[in-house]
């Protein structure tokens, strides 16, 4: 009687937990890993809620530099698709990949868009760090990206063709309706006014492509502590070209921009986003978001 | 002559900031001296390290609550300083622990705690980075502060000056005489933390340390008496500070590690020449008294 019992619950058990899997697969969705928050935003944008998105680095996180952790392993392993952007951007995913054993699916978002070489790159052979890999901050790469990815995400989960297609296709008109936005905004400049002192070095796309030149003030090092030739020196090159304002976010104290703006008469820029996004409820949330708040804040310093 | 005016003038008379800096300097020079020579004297040399670290995490908890503001940031490495300070003092006269051990172990606590609240956080900023200033970046509010701690130390000093120096030459005799020993030691230990704090705004790390050790003990290399040390301490700070913004200015060099590394070098020309006690007049053959 008692054995009868306990295979009865057996039983019940093992029913209850292959039905239990069977309402998870139905409602799972699919896995998909990016490395960094603005490719994770593409994914987002083109599979909605049928995809799951991991970005292994998270927002306000630096894809530069980035420690990897043995979460990021496993959610490589269960990935339908990974994206990366290439270019040498994010070198420490090979390394990654390679050390998990697993051969993902992989796609290089970057691969059909249109680069310009890195300033200064004088190392032949190495082809990965002759471009630029900022190349999101063009929208038309922008597009180029969410096409590769879209492409990419048909061909690892063909059933829901018509959803990415619709989707993406959806978002793109979207890109075309902020690459216009920017370009207003823009115009709004006077054209004498169009340049800002940064040390950003992730804006030589959105530079190329809309006419904004960005000046890296000389010889300064972003994380290197600061000293009295490198500070006298933005200043003197502020004053000397009339540069309107200066967003210098990398040097890492405020009062120390705030000391150079008022030195040399320059407006201080508000938080421009360059290669991670935001929290999801702060200014650049997404990547539209993040474009928005560049540009309104680009106009913000520099119309007079 | 123009070319010592490009060397020595130009920078101060162009820049703002660099004014600014050389104020600064000098002010958190005018405290630190004195406070440097009691710490010499009183053999608590490395008691200005342990408390710099000590400061460190009570200004990110500050950081944490406030984000970069000064006010918070001054507030919470002067709770966690002075909390220390006094934890250590007490232990010392209460228990049988050294105030070198005590104060090990109140340190380590509240940098561990520190360190743990800061990665509860869990920011990619480098909170050691942005927390304290630079001496290039001092703005109003930042100069009025070190005015005014260097103002209150050396006020503070001149009352507590007697049983300061009774308590560092014969602690057992001051407490036969006045039961003052015990709330002056911690006073001064206060007078550190806040001068620390200071040195954090002006020099931007850990080396705030430096500006209040170095000329104080270069200054025993020069003369006996206690009120010598302390203005020879104090010139001496005040030309590693001048110094030390100009070589960083001509050089290139990050400003605050450039003036505590003049005050090194003042150091050890004081260490070689120094007329009381250098080296070099160690090594020349001492005449003997004769008749």
């Amino acid at each position: 009687m008692r054995q009868l019992c306990f295979a009865l619950c057996f039983a019940l058990a093992l029913n209850c937990q292959s039905s239990f899997a069977q309402t998870q697969v139905s409602e799972q969705r699919v896995k998909i890993v990016a490395t960094f928050s603005i490719l994770a935003d593409f994914v987002r944008q083109i599979g909605g809620d049928h995809v799951e998105v991991i970005d292994l680095v998270g927002p306000n996180g630096d894809a530069h530099v980035y420690q990897t952790k043995p979460l990021d392993v496993r959610h490589l392993r269960e990935a339908k698709l990974v994206v990366i952007n290439g270019l040498g951007l994010e070198g420490w995913v090979e390394r990654l990949i390679a050390a998990s054993g697993v051969k993902p699916r992989l796609v290089i978002a970057s691969q059909g868009a249109n680069l310009i070489p890195l300033k200064g790159s004088t190392s032949p052979g190495n082809a990965k760090g002759r471009f630029d890999p900022h190349a999101w901050q063009d929208i038309a790469n922008a597009r180029l990206y969410v096409s590769a990815i879209s492409a990419a995400l048909i061909e690892a989960d063909p059933g829901s063709r018509p959803l990415y297609e619709t989707r993406s296709k959806a978002y793109l008109d979207q890109l075309t309706g902020l690459e216009a936005e920017v370009l207003a905004a823009i115009a709004s400049i006077p054209v004498e006014r169009r340049r800002v002192i940064t040390t950003h070095d992730a804006f030589g796309y959105f530079a190329k492509a809309y006419g904004l030149a960005f000046i890296a003030p000389q010889g300064v090092s972003t994380d290197a502590e600061a000293n009295a030739q490198d500070v006298s020196r933005i200043i003197r090159q502020i004053k000397a070209e009339k540069i309107p304002a200066v967003f210098l976010e990398n040097i890492s104290d405020d009062r120390l921009i705030g000391r150079i703006a008022k030195e040399s008469g320059a407006k201080i820029g508000g938080k421009v986003f360059s290669d991670a996004l935001s929290e999801a409820k702060g200014p650049a949330g997404t990547y539209i978001d993040m474009m928005r708040n560049n540009i309104r804040e680009f106009t913000a310093a520099l119309v007079p | 002559m123009s070319s010592l005016y490009a060397l020595f003038l130009a920078p101060f008379v162009e820049f703002d900031f660099m004014r600014r800096a050389l104020v600064g300097s000098f002010v958190l020079a005018l405290s630190a001296g004195p406070m440097g020579v009691f710490l010499v004297l009183r053999r608590m040399s490395l008691v200005g390290d342990a408390m710099a670290h000590a400061i460190l995490p009570g200004a990110a908890i500050g950081y944490l609550i406030a984000g970069l503001s000064l006010g918070a940031m001054t507030i919470g490495g002067l709770i966690a300083g002075c909390l220390v300070a006094l934890l250590a003092g007490l232990v010392t006269r209460h228990t049988q622990l050294r105030e070198d051990a005590s104060l090990a172990s109140f340190y380590i606590i509240s940098l561990a705690l520190g360190v743990t609240l800061v990665s509860l956080k869990g920011s990619n900023i480098d909170l050691l980075h942005v927390l304290f200033g630079s001496v290039l970046a001092l703005d109003d509010a930042t100069l009025v502060l070190l005015a005014a701690i260097s103002s209150l130390t050396l006020l503070v000093l001149a009352i507590i000056y007697r049983p300061l120096v009774l308590e560092c030459v014969d602690p057992g005799f001051l407490r036969t005489v006045s039961p003052l020993g015990a709330p002056v030691h911690l006073i001064f230990l206060c007078l550190v933390v806040i001068n620390l704090i200071s040195g954090f705004h002006a020099m931007g790390t850990l080396l705030a340390v430096g500006v209040l050790m170095l000329p104080a003990i270069s200054a025993r290399f020069w003369c006996h008496g206690i009120a010598a040390m302390m203005g020879i301490a104090c010139a001496l700070g005040i030309l590693a500070s001048a110094l030390g913004l100009i070589a960083s200015y001509h050089l290139g060099l990050a400003s605050g590690p450039t003036i505590i590394l003049v005050a090194g070098v003042l150091y050890i020309f004081s260490l070689l020449l120094g007329s009381n006690g250098g080296l070099v007049w160690r090594l020349r053959p001492v005449k003997h008294l004769e008749g």
